[in-house]
């Protein structure tokens, strides 16, 4: 904030003033403050990100990452940008997995829904393990999205996957081969093109700037004097 | 006392609010608020750039520093590109993807470089909407006027005539690959009023619209083979004899090796500054948001324009710790949250331009109409459950879900309490000059987006940045893509460097600083 000490930025590793924890990143230990970012603790531990980080706002999906909590088996998965690190928590960040990803031009496609087991033939042999829903940070049904997706549901799956951020760490757990993501971002991209009324509204707009409808008030306001303009504007409310 | 006690008083005035009806300023108040409070006004923290194309342009300090700065190519390096190609795109965001899918298009080859993944950028946190004129009762002019209003009347008209004029096109161009933009019943796209907007004019896919944007761009860069160089950071322009643009120079961070590239035209779309953390803000902005393109431009003698103006976001969190700086969307606002002082009290009519709420947050805290939290921090409310209490149950969660997801993973439900804001670092509201094909004063190299300057004026108008990316994008691809085919590949040399050199020893060196910064350092030394 702008009245506080550059030391204080947020964005830099923490000073010194919670209660520090261990951690364990990649199997090493580190002494951490309670409560900051997995990300934070990465740095504050003294290491480069460079893969790992992105947006840091939880929209991009670069820093996917895979945490245990103290005594707990279960390896659970998060955005390292905005999961708070506790003590005992062991940490390490997901490598990029190469998922093969289809290509097509969305805008010829001929028959979409048909043409997604061409694409990704693998989609239909889901074999309901749920271990992609599991593995979502966004808790996204996965799963029940992929069945979506192979029975023609095109629209649920494009809402369904509107809060998908390309993670991908749905796709490592899948024991079918299937990258639920990609087949996903296929549905909705289809889902837009090819299933979605056209706005009538908007070529009307179009068509109108084409046809210069706006013309004569350009030449006015162009014209204006900058006192003029900014008379004028004050009139808009 | 903690913040759950401090904030009852959101809840004890809610009622008493929401019969209430706040003019904005008069345009004379507003200037004086803005004068005293916004940090833009702010002296000490500006200072002066010494040499280059600004000679003597005020800037803030962190900028100026940089802008000075060394370039890491010494003379006599090696040349030899590593890559040829038409058009060189530098940046993954949505002006660098739109760049880049024109251009190839177009008939182009197309090289597009990133410091971080494709993608990876301001552009996919876009949360609020994209302005476009597309409702009967709207129009481009109005969008002007709106734009000019916002920007303090200092937008280049033309950049800016073409921008609304060209938005409803985008709209189209982006349906037509599978953007899901909210729609009204009728099948027309829904449009949302924006701060600072006398019409409503805002696209939204939720609040998602940056990250359906990207998602939808980013697959069809990778659906046309576009040539990708990931985690590869531009360092250096090359330019030829004349001073012309004929390519880049990077630095791939995955082996550290350089990477030159040779190009016909470069597309600098490398975004903003707020990971300079400017007088000390904390910034919504993603991790390479550290102004390589300014500096880039800057010592190829590109001129810069309004660079001493910054965009502070209204509602950047406050609270939890985990989120600070990270935005609270405007589209809260846009439906009708109140923001709230530590009395209960409104104090600023919440849809004014940013700049505007802004300077009235920072007003309440300094006059000590703040709530403070256990960690020092200050902000004020944002009264997110009267959306709920005015529209009905779920509405929070059904057309916020982001941010919905982003607070309850720290256990905070938004629909319930209040949420913790002050303004964070959002924005580069001035940038390189291009004119309204998106090139600079140096030929052949092109700047869209966030890092180009003039088109937003002095303040940037909520929802006109991702129009700006789809249009100025398009425009730099498809003009850099007609010239290709035409002209030769120029000779690469840093020749530029000379100059800018003996400058820097003029005025007493950049004092061992070296740019571009390409990722800030976060990491802790000993």
């Amino acid at each position: 904030m702008a009245q506080e000490n550059k030391e204080d930025v947020i964005d830099q590793p923490e000073v010194l003033r919670h209660k520090m924890v261990t951690i364990e990143i990649a199997g090493k230990k580190y002494e951490v403050p309670e409560g900051i970012t997995i990300i934070k603790a990465l740095w504050y531990s003294g290491q480069e990100v460079v893969r790992g980080a992105g947006c840091l706002g939880g929209f991009c999906g670069a820093c996917a990452a895979y945490y245990r909590t103290k005594d707990d088996p279960k390896v659970r998965t998060c955005l390292a940008c905005q999961m708070a690190v506790q003590d005992g928590m062991s940490i390490t960040m997901m490598p990029p997995f190469p998922a093969r990803k289809a290509t097509y031009d969305i805008q010829t496609l001929k028959d979409p829904k048909q043409d997604l087991f061409n694409l990704y033939p693998e989609a239909p042999l889901c074999r309901n393990c749920n271990a992609c829903t599991e593995a979502c940070p966004q808790k996204i049904d996965v799963r029940e999205g992929v069945w979506k997706a192979v029975f023609g549901d095109f629209k649920s799956v494009s809402e369904m996957f509107m809060d998908c951020v390309m993670c991908g760490m749905c796709t490592p757990v899948c024991i079918a081969d299937i990258a639920p993501n990609l087949v996903a971002l296929y549905v909705s991209r289809a889902q837009g093109a090819h299933f979605t009324e056209k706005p009538l509204g908007l070529d009307t707009r179009i068509k109108e700037i084409q046809d210069g409808r706006f013309n004569d008030e350009w030449t006015k306001i162009l014209k204006m004097t900058e006192k003029e303009l900014a008379d004028h504007c004050a009139t808009v409310k | 006392m903690d913040i759950h006690a401090l904030q009852q008083i959101v809840h004890q005035t809610r009622d008493v609010r929401r019969k209430q009806a706040l003019p904005k300023f008069s345009p004379a108040d507003r200037d004086q608020l803005i004068h005293k409070y916004h940090p833009d006004f702010r002296e000490r923290a500006y200072r002066p750039i010494r040499f280059g194309p600004n000679d003597g342009d005020k800037t803030v300090l962190e900028l100026a520093t940089l802008l000075e700065g060394d370039s890491p190519i010494a003379d006599g390096f090696d040349l030899t590109p590593d890559y040829t190609t038409d058009v060189l795109v530098v940046g993954g965001g949505g002006a660098g993807c739109a760049a880049a899918l024109h251009a190839h298009a177009a008939g182009a080859k197309v090289i597009l470089a990133t410091k971080l993944r494709l993608g990876d950028s301001n552009s996919v946190m876009a949360q609020g909407g994209m302005q476009i004129s597309v409702a009967p009762e709207d129009s481009p002019v109005t969008h002007f006027v709106d734009t000019l209003k916002g920007g303090h009347m200092q937008n280049d008209h033309q950049l800016l005539k073409v921008m609304v004029e060209e938005g409803p096109s985008i709209a189209k161009w982006l349906l037509s690959l599978g953007v899901l933009f909210d729609r009204d019943a009728d099948g027309n796209l829904h449009v949302k009023k924006g701060g600072g907007s006398s019409k409503p004019r805002l696209l939204t896919c939720s609040d998602y619209t940056g990250l359906e944007i990207m998602r939808v761009l980013k697959d069809e860069v990778l659906n046309q083979n576009i040539q990708l160089l990931e985690f590869c950071a531009a360092v250096e322009l090359t330019s030829d004899e004349k001073g012309d643009c004929t390519g880049a120079i990077f630095k791939d961070l995955d082996n550290h090796r350089h990477v030159v590239v040779a190009a016909k035209s470069v597309i600098l779309a490398t975004g903003g500054i707020g990971r300079l953390h400017i007088q000390g803000f904390p910034t919504s902005n993603h991790y390479g948001a550290t102004g390589d393109g300014l500096c880039l431009a800057y010592r190829m003698g590109a001129k810069l324009m309004h660079i001493d103006t910054f965009q502070y976001h209204p509602s950047g969190a406050v609270y939890p710790e985990q989120l600070i700086g990270a935005l609270v969307t405007e589209g809260i606002r846009s439906e009708g949250g109140h923001l709230v002082n530590a009395k209960g009290e409104r104090f600023v009519n919440e849809l004014d331009t940013r700049d505007v709420v802004s300077s009235s947050i920072i007003r309440e805290c300094e006059e000590g109409r703040g709530i403070r939290t256990m960690s020092g921090r200050i902000g004020v409310w944002l009264d997110t459950p009267l959306l709920d209490a005015e529209q009905g149950p779920g509405t929070v969660e059904k057309h916020f879900p982001a941010m919905m997801l982003q607070f309850e993973r720290f256990g905070i439900d938004i629909s319930k309490d209040p949420v913790l804001i002050y303004p964070t670092l959002h924005y580069q509201n001035g940038g390189v000059k291009i004119d309204t094909n998106s090139e600079t004063n140096v030929k052949h190299l092109f700047v869209a987006g966030e890092a180009s300057g003039g088109l937003h004026g002095r303040n940037r108008l909520m929802g006109n940045s991702l129009l700006d990316l789809m249009v100025f994008g398009k425009r730099s691809g498809l003009t850099a893509a007609a010239r290709a085919a035409a002209m030769p590949q120029g000779k690469l040399t840093v020749g530029h460097l000379k100059g800018f050199r003996a400058e820097a020893k003029k005025h007493g060196g950049a004092g061992g600083v070296v740019s571009p910064m390409i990722l800030p350092a976060y990491t802790r030394k000993e």
